[in-house]
């Protein structure tokens, strides 16, 4: 629970620190078979009014992350060290009574799954007036007053009547735009959206998406994106974070990563997402086998399990996060677009092994014949 | 589509299955009804895929179970291998079962989670007695391993196993029974898109192999495209638009497909999401369709004509000869854009 490692360096001394600075979080959960490890060193920072990208797989840490620096996360069972300053300010260590006054005030949080995240037995007006109420010193009406523009601010037709309403009422891609509405409620500066849109249709996604865009230009906030969907944050993040088994492996603006990914595991992720551009039945690039034990995780780089590029270096020590330009690093030993990285994976296509293959997207014998090892070993 | 028709329809000497003026209503209550699939058509040749596309709501997921009579649709026709399933006995039905199948959308509820994996992929072959004990654990083997879950780990329930996996589980025990025809009700929505790409490779794997044919229901038009041979849009109900992938997917004559295709999220900085796309507004109920043309009250094009008549399905102009179909008064020619933020001139007509 208390702040470790660099963690009490002096941020303040810059004249205006971020608005949010993590340095080296780790987060873990004992259970029986030992500490999960589900965030492991993971330092960011983000500026106001700035949106990060947050991407990887389920089993990431991306979720435990937002968690964690937000404080969510139950005491018990729940090993955390580092250091959260919210605007220079240490978080880390406030007990949940002294984080109510960053709670919907300061920093807030759209969940994914809009069904649980509102509560059934209560209408949906007092969900959105709780927190004004808790935080402002406002009347009932005027608190009311604020929901329904509120509700009216994220395209809720109907507002006022929509707040007698119950969340059970209202269709899926409704209800997140309420969450919306939650969060947003009493101005945070800093927003959580994770995977707000995972749980909904490509078109209400698109909804969804914009309005959270368009609330955080009139409101001047951070956000931080996460999601699974490289597509979903292309368009709408400054800075993107690939975050693999509990660290960020990859962190570079958005234009930047997409231009010149360094690690092999972004470009394994770009590549399995199907492209309108492809003919049908095209064969899709996989990324064979799925995330370590994050208990026991393999020495060397947690990814070379699944990669295509692996080398014996790979198995044996696991790469710092380098820097490929300013404000770019990577945690590689044979980066995509290097030639270290084109021999490295020459080598593996040569020697037929199965995650080049997967990776390179030859037909029939590659795919499912290849997941089967790699998949099962961990089933 | 909204709306009807059968002009796609192709001869029904070649089609493994054949679904006609397909109606599935719900009782709501009141003396009301859901109209939840109305006056759907298509047939499948052997062999091929075809992809269901639409919003939730709009019916794809029914008309998949109507097509398997869970339930039974409320009129119209389904028929497979040259049988009208709606008008076959339960037995005669459960005696069909075993070559259609089903893989839904969340994997791990739809495995008993008491079972061994082994006992679920082995219990369409118990039911049928087909082999005896060893040739049956044989063909589970036989049948785990070409999904890619090692028949060592078969010992083990579905909560050891990830999403993914028991996803290929799902697969498993649908191909076992060695079926025909196997409809994949959004079987990669619950998934990562990298397992997704894992299981859309397995599916065309399995297709190859035990010679299958898929109806393939999602709601991403760029899934769909990987896996169809021909992709069905559908609203509320309603058939919007048939076709081959490509011709529909580089030109959609129907303003739904094209709000569709412009909602895909694309993985490249450079391409701003076009808010002027988005289409606006939710999906009306289908307890109170609107009339004609059931996509007009979202439709920037839609005209007193799109109120009062409902379109039919009818070849694309300038597609003559090719396979692309649509049911709309107004279709969108090669290159046309819309502005869906003057969407729903449609909804202020009033019949």
């Amino acid at each position: 629970m208390t702040a470790a490692g660099d963690g009490h360096a002096p941020v303040a001394s810059s004249p205006a620190p971020p608005l949010l600075d993590v340095r080296d979080l780790r987060t873990g959960f004992e259970t029986d078979r030992g500490l999960v490890k589900a965030v492991d060193g993971v330092s960011l920072s983000l500026e106001a009014g700035r949106t990060l990208g947050v991407v990887g797989e389920s089993g990431s840490g991306k979720t435990v992350l937002s968690r964690s620096i937000m404080g969510l996360l139950p005491r018990r069972g729940t090993v955390r060290e580092g250091s959260v300053r919210f605007e220079g300010t240490e978080i880390s260590h406030l007990s949940p009574k002294e984080m109510r006054a960053y709670w919907g005030a300061q920093m807030a949080m759209i969940f994914q799954d809009p069904m649980t995240s509102l509560n059934p037995v209560m209408k949906i007006g007092a969900q959105i007036t709780e927190s004004i109420r808790e935080h402002l010193d406002v009347s009932r009406d005027f608190a009311d007053d604020l929901a329904e523009n509120l509700l009216a601010s994220v395209r809720i037709p109907e507002p006022r009547r929509r707040l007698k309403e119950y969340p059970h009422q209202l269709s899926g891609g409704m209800r997140q735009r309420v969450c919306i509405a939650v969060a947003l409620a009493c101005g945070p500066k800093l927003l959580f959206a994770d995977e707000p849109t995972t749980a909904l249709d490509v078109t209400v996604q698109a909804q969804v998406l914009d309005l959270i865009r368009q609330q955080q230009d009139e409101r001047f906030m951070a956000m931080v994106l996460i999601t699974h969907d490289l597509g979903v944050v292309a368009g709408r993040a400054d800075e993107i974070a690939v975050m693999y088994a509990g660290r960020i492996v990859e962190r570079a603006s958005t234009s930047v990563l997409f231009a010149d990914m360094k690690m092999p595991y972004t470009e394994a992720l770009l590549s399995s997402i199907p492209k309108l551009g492809e003919p049908p039945h095209s064969r899709l690039a996989t990324i064979p086998g799925r995330p370590p034990d994050l208990v026991n995780p393999p020495p060397g780089c947690k990814f070379a399990p699944r990669c295509a590029y692996v080398q014996d270096r790979c198995r044996e020590e696991e790469p710092p996060l380098l820097d490929a330009s300013p404000g770019h690093q990577y945690r590689c030993w044979f980066p995509v677009g290097t030639p270290e990285g084109a021999a490295a994976f020459e080598r593996n296509r040569r020697a037929g092994l199965v995650a080049a293959a997967a990776i390179a997207a030859e037909p029939v014998a590659a795919g499912p014949a290849a997941a089967p090892p790699s998949d099962a070993a961990g089933g | 589509m909204a709306g009807s028709g059968t002009a796609h329809l192709r001869d029904p000497q070649g089609a493994l299955l054949r679904v006609e003026h397909l109606v599935v209503e719900f009782p709501a209550g009141h003396g009301l009804k859901v109209h939840a699939v109305s006056d759907v058509s298509f047939d499948i040749v052997e062999g091929e895929t075809l992809g269901l596309v639409g919003e939730s709501g709009c019916g794809k997921s029914t008309t998949g179970r109507a097509v398997v009579q869970l339930p039974r649709p409320t009129s119209g026709s389904v028929t497979f291998e040259g049988r009208d399933l709606t008008q076959l006995s339960g037995e005669q039905l459960r005696r069909i079962r075993p070559r259609m199948q089903m893989i839904f959308q969340d994997p791990i509820s739809s495995l008993n989670p008491r079972r061994r994996v082994r006992d679920i992929v082995a219990e369409g072959l118990e039911i049928w007695s087909i082999g005896d004990k060893a040739s049956r654990a044989a063909k589970v083997d036989e049948v785990l391993e070409s999904v890619g879950i090692d028949p060592a780990n078969g010992g083990r329930r579905p909560h050891e196993f990830s999403g993914g996996q028991c996803q290929r589980i799902s697969i498993a025990r649908a191909v076992i029974t060695e079926p025909k025809l196997i409809i994949c009700d959004e079987p990669v929505s619950a998934l990562d898109v990298s397992v997704q790409a894992q299981i859309l490779n397995l599916l065309e794997d399995m297709k190859a192999r035990y010679g299958l044919t898929l109806v393939f229901i999602a709601h991403d038009l760029a899934v769909v495209k990987n896996v169809s041979d021909r992709v069905l849009v559908m609203y509320l109900g309603k058939t919007c638009e048939v076709g081959a992938p490509d011709d529909l997917y580089a030109a959609p004559a129907h303003p739904y497909t094209a709000a569709l295709l412009a909602a895909i999220p694309v993985p490249d900085p450079g391409v701003r999401p076009d808010t002027e796309q988005v289409l606006g507004g939710e999906i009306p109920s289908p307890v109170h369709p609107p009339t004609g043309c059931r996509f007009r009250t979202r439709c920037p094009k839609a005209d007193v004509r799109c109120a009062e008549e409902e379109p039919q399905i009818r070849p694309v102009a300038d597609g003559a000869g090719r396979d692309h179909f649509v049911a709309c008064h107004f279709p969108l020619t090669p290159g046309e854009t819309l502005d869906f933020s003057h969407a729903g001139r449609g909804a202020e007509v009033e019949v």
